[in-house]
């Protein structure tokens, strides 16, 4: 059965351009703009209110957010009556002035409401956390290159590494160019991105390998092309099942959700197009070819039946 | 013919009902609940026990249930106000005598909880946790800080031979000096000591003297750095307490918060997070009589007069030889049957000891037990927590040989001795804390948004599981089999760590239940290649998943050493989303590889199929 093959990397100058586009708007937009880091990473005002009788949660966050605090969390605080409030902090205003507009606020009802105390409180995550968080994945980009060299080869390590950051910097640039909240959940995200972009990748290269060593006369370009449409029916249905739960997430999975679903959407998406595109790119422009993967041992790859 | 070896597919049962069961406890809910440890760890009697609930009867709290376990006592609550209030009578009745914490209890039947399953326990975000709020003694800081300057300037001018008197009024340090020659030397060695200080020249008897001030940037400064520390080392106690994804943060000018989620031994959290404790290394005035010192309530010049365990009384020299702040390292240990403590010395501790031990072989020395603790009392029917400092020489040993960094000390509990060794481990705090409030707290996300954040990933996996039937017809099937055997493991594993699991955690799951998926795709879709090559159908089943597992394996393992360095070096949400991503490729490995291929095996492995249906 003859299956037409669509020639992908005829298209890859196009691909290079919107990535370069892509790539230099994001890091412009993380430069000028920066991200817009959510109550986690800013810290806040903490406010606490006592009620004359139990209230309805969902209610004083429906009131707060009407009032101007759409990013308000609500919390209930060792007793049913007493809540915990905690606010973003806003320019020329103090936690008393902020203490005394949610009591307003709250006063909506006749369940009498009563300030007991507003303070400013330090991030939840510290500097420590970008230090250490970032040398962390500096340190698993580098164990992760470690592994593509000892199993693959040198130009496919870097293939891969190219198509992360370049998930990861694309990710980021559109939470920073639309300003949406940068949260400790949408951290996740992004580093669930990381893992779901390599993913992708090693699933292309590991095809790529084992068309190199299979069909030895055929041009660099055309055993990259097969692979990538051999593979393509996996990549669509997997990315597309991906898709189908985040995109349930995004719509119907509330407030909380919504950042944290929007990033992986435009993480899988921007990952699946970086797996065909960038990740071979990248090895076809390091000029792999046929030697390159000849050099390791004989390969035990079918040994390892399950 | 496709089949497996009997031990395999044996294999494969018994890690899915091993997997069922450790899962089992997270469909009971919990109850808000007051547990109660003995301060000395020894276990609660049926009499006193029975004291316990006779007194909440009487003073009509509407506890749910009471019940001795292990070595404690834990008290259920239908309400959370009703637990608040319990904790605070139960403080007061139990005084000093025993720890008594807030935390919630698994609902888990006895027949299974018998076994210590627990149910995985969910994060500050999803089901709230305890909180509690300390007020850092900011004032103590400045004088702790103001002592050492004092010590300083004195040892400076003692060197240089200078008659002084040198005495601290409020935050200003006053030095009287008896010759008017010394006035500007005195000067130059304290701006010499800290160019920043205030120093002021003020009139004297004999001669002028100084006063020297901290500016009001050091002493902001001081505070500053004083909070910062204490958060630091407040993180650090909840890390070695095993808690995962805490949360510590400053609250208004000198207040810390630190809110926990599930706790192991919420009694031993209580004590360790307020917790002043340290020790101090010092030798014993032995030419002196204690007790006439304590007959006379006054200690003879360079000795200091304490009390041992047993309330005897014991003269120290002044002179400290090694302080808490000089411990790098501590670990509970046994010592000849004794409960122990293991300590290891900074470079400037080792020296002391070891220029210490040198020169008094064969002389007692003590190691002081110092912390600062707090106590509830009922005063005119409100509770009144008040912080009271306590000093107790645990042991007293003769020195029969030089030693330097590295030592053990006895004369705890077994329960002091692992309390310490974490307080010690996990350094000192720069100023004393006090406990000013503890409360339960609701979850962080509002119980609309959680409900529809778990209806979503419910919806979102039926879509998935819907498509895999859809398209891939049997096997399919098979694969979703795996699908939820694979979530089930990650429940039981989460549950056997107890680690938390929040939103970025469920991100995690999510990842993974794509990357079973994926795994069953890629081998499925190798399977048709091989078909359509014209393979038969048997040929296909064996060469598919010969060929998609190098696939998967390397896909994985890829993924997997990102996640385990996330794991390593990662701290916080990063560390609890590199714990689902690990479990959950290692479950989704086995679930797609080796549970879908048992499956796959039994289906079709034992006849012989003309066409595949995939």
């Amino acid at each position: 059965m003859i299956v037409k093959e669509f020639n992908f990397l005829s298209k890859r100058y196009v691909a290079l351009a919107i990535s370069v586009i892509l790539l230099l708007t994001s890091l412009a937009a993380l430069t000028f703009k920066g991200l817009n880091p959510g109550i986690d990473f800013t810290g806040g005002f903490s406010v606490e209110v006592s009620f004359q009788e139990p209230p309805v949660i969902s209610e004083i966050r429906d009131e707060l957010a009407s009032g101007g605090f759409p990013e308000a969390i609500v919390q209930s605080f060792g007793s049913s009556k007493d809540i915990n409030i905690r606010i973003m902090p806003r320019e020329n205003i103090d936690n008393k002035a902020i203490g005394k507009q949610i009591e307003e606020i709250l006063n909506y009802s006749a369940n009498a409401v009563e300030l007991r105390g507003s303070e400013f409180v330090s991030p939840q995550v510290g500097d420590e956390l970008t230090e250490q968080g970032g040398l962390a994945m500096l340190f698993a980009l580098m164990m992760i290159m470690i592994y593509i060299i000892f199993r693959f080869q040198w130009k496919f390590a870097i293939g891969a590494v190219v198509a992360l950051i370049h998930d990861v910097i694309i990710t980021m640039g559109v939470f920073s160019i639309f300003q949406i909240t940068f949260d400790l959940a949408v951290l996740a995200a992004i580093l669930a991105v990381v893992g779901y972009s390599l993913n992708d990748t090693i699933v292309v290269f590991d095809r790529i390998r084992e068309n190199f060593r299979l069909r030895r006369k055929e041009q660099t370009l055309d055993i990259i092309n097969t692979s990538i449409n051999q593979t393509i029916s996996r990549t669509i249905i997997t990315s597309g099942t991906t898709l189908l739960v985040l995109f349930t997430l995004y719509i119907i999975g509330g407030k909380s959700l919504e950042g944290f679903s929007l990033a992986l959407i435009i993480g899988v998406v921007i990952g699946t197009y970086s797996s065909i595109y960038v990740a071979t790119t990248s090895v076809l422009f390091l000029d792999v070819s046929t030697t390159d993967l000849m050099l390791i041992k004989k390969e035990k790859v079918d040994d390892g039946m399950p | 013919m496709n089949q497996y070896p009997l031990w395999k597919n044996m294999m494969v049962v018994v890690v899915i009902i091993l997997g069922v069961w450790f899962a089992l406890p997270n469909f009971y809910g919990e109850d808000p609940a007051v547990v109660i440890a003995k301060e000395n760890g020894l276990a609660f009697s049926q009499l006193e026990t029975s004291d316990i609930e006779e007194y909440l009867q009487e003073i009509n709290s509407g506890y749910k249930s009471i019940r001795r376990q292990e070595k404690q006592i834990l008290i259920r609550y239908d309400q959370v106000e009703e637990q608040l209030s319990g904790s605070d009578s139960m403080r007061a009745y139990m005084g000093r005598s025993a720890t008594v914490a807030l935390t919630f209890a698994p609902r888990t039947p006895n027949w299974i909880s018998r076994f210590g399953l627990k149910p995985m326990s969910l994060g500050l975000d999803l089901r709230g946790g305890v909180h509690f709020k300390f007020q850092v003694d900011l004032d103590a800081a400045i004088e702790q800080r103001l002592n050492q300057y004092i010590a300083d300037i004195n040892k400076a001018l003692i060197d240089k031979r200078i008659r002084r008197n040198i005495k601290k009024q409020g935050n200003v340090i006053s030095i009287e000096l008896f010759d008017p020659e010394d006035l500007s030397r005195a000067r130059s060695l304290i701006r010499e000591i800290d160019p920043l200080l205030v120093i002021e020249t003020v009139p004297g008897k004999t001669s002028p003297g100084l006063q020297v001030e901290m500016t009001q940037d050091q002493l902001k400064q001081r505070r500053d750095f004083a909070i910062q520390q204490n958060i630091l080392t407040m993180r650090n106690r909840v890390n070695e307490l095993g808690v995962t994804e805490p949360i510590v943060q400053r609250q208004g000018l000198d207040r810390i918060v630190v809110q926990l989620p599930g706790v192991q031994d919420p009694t031993q959290a209580e004590r360790i997070l307020g917790a002043t404790a340290t020790l101090e290394f010092r030798m014993v005035c032995e030419n002196e009589s204690a007790f006439a010192a304590e007959a006379k309530g006054r200690a003879p010049i360079g000795c200091e007069l304490f009390v041992d365990r047993v309330g005897n009384p014991v003269l120290l020299k002044k002179k400290t030889i090694v302080s808490g702040d000089q411990l790098i390292d501590a670990s509970q240990t046994f010592s000849e049957g004794r409960p122990a403590v293991s300590i290891r010395l900074d470079n400037k501790g080792s020296k002391s000891m070891l220029e210490t031990t040198k020169r008094n072989l064969n002389k007692p020395m003590a190691v002081l037990f110092i912390q600062q603790r707090q106590e509830t009392k009922e005063r005119d029917g409100q509770f009144v927590t008040s912080s009271v400092l306590e000093k107790e020489v645990i042991n007293i040993a003769t020195i029969r040989g030089v030693f330097s960094s590295q030592f053990q000390i006895t004369g705890v509990s077994v329960v002091e001795a692992r309390d310490l060794s974490i307080l010690l481990r996990a350094g000192a705090l720069a100023a004393p804390i006090f406990k000013v409030e503890e409360r339960t707290i609701g979850p962080s996300l509002g119980q609309d948004n959680i409900n529809r954040g778990f209806q979503a990933i419910v919806i979102g996996l039926a879509m998935v599981l819907l498509f895999m039937v859809f398209y891939y017809k049997g096997f399919g099937l098979i694969a979703n089999f795996g699908l939820l055997i694979n979530l089930t493991l990650v429940m039981a594993l989460l549950s056997l760590l107890q680690a938390s699991l929040t939103l970025p955690g469920i991100a995690g799951i999510v990842l993974t239940v794509g990357m079973a998926v994926d795994a069953n795709v890629l081998i499925f879709e190798r399977i048709k290649e091989e078909i359509r090559i014209g393979n038969s159908p048997q040929a296909s089943i064996t060469a598919g998943y010969q060929k998609a597992f190098g696939t998967i394996a390397d896909a994985n393992i890829t993924t997997l050493i990102a996640a385990l360095v996330l794991f390593t070096f990662g701290t916080g949400p990063i560390k609890g989303f590199a714990i689902t991503l690990t479990l959950g490729i290692i479950t989704s490995m086995f679930t797609a590889i080796i549970a879908s291929r048992a499956i796959v095996n039994i289906v079709y492995g034992q006849r012989t199929i003309n066409k595949l249906r995939i």
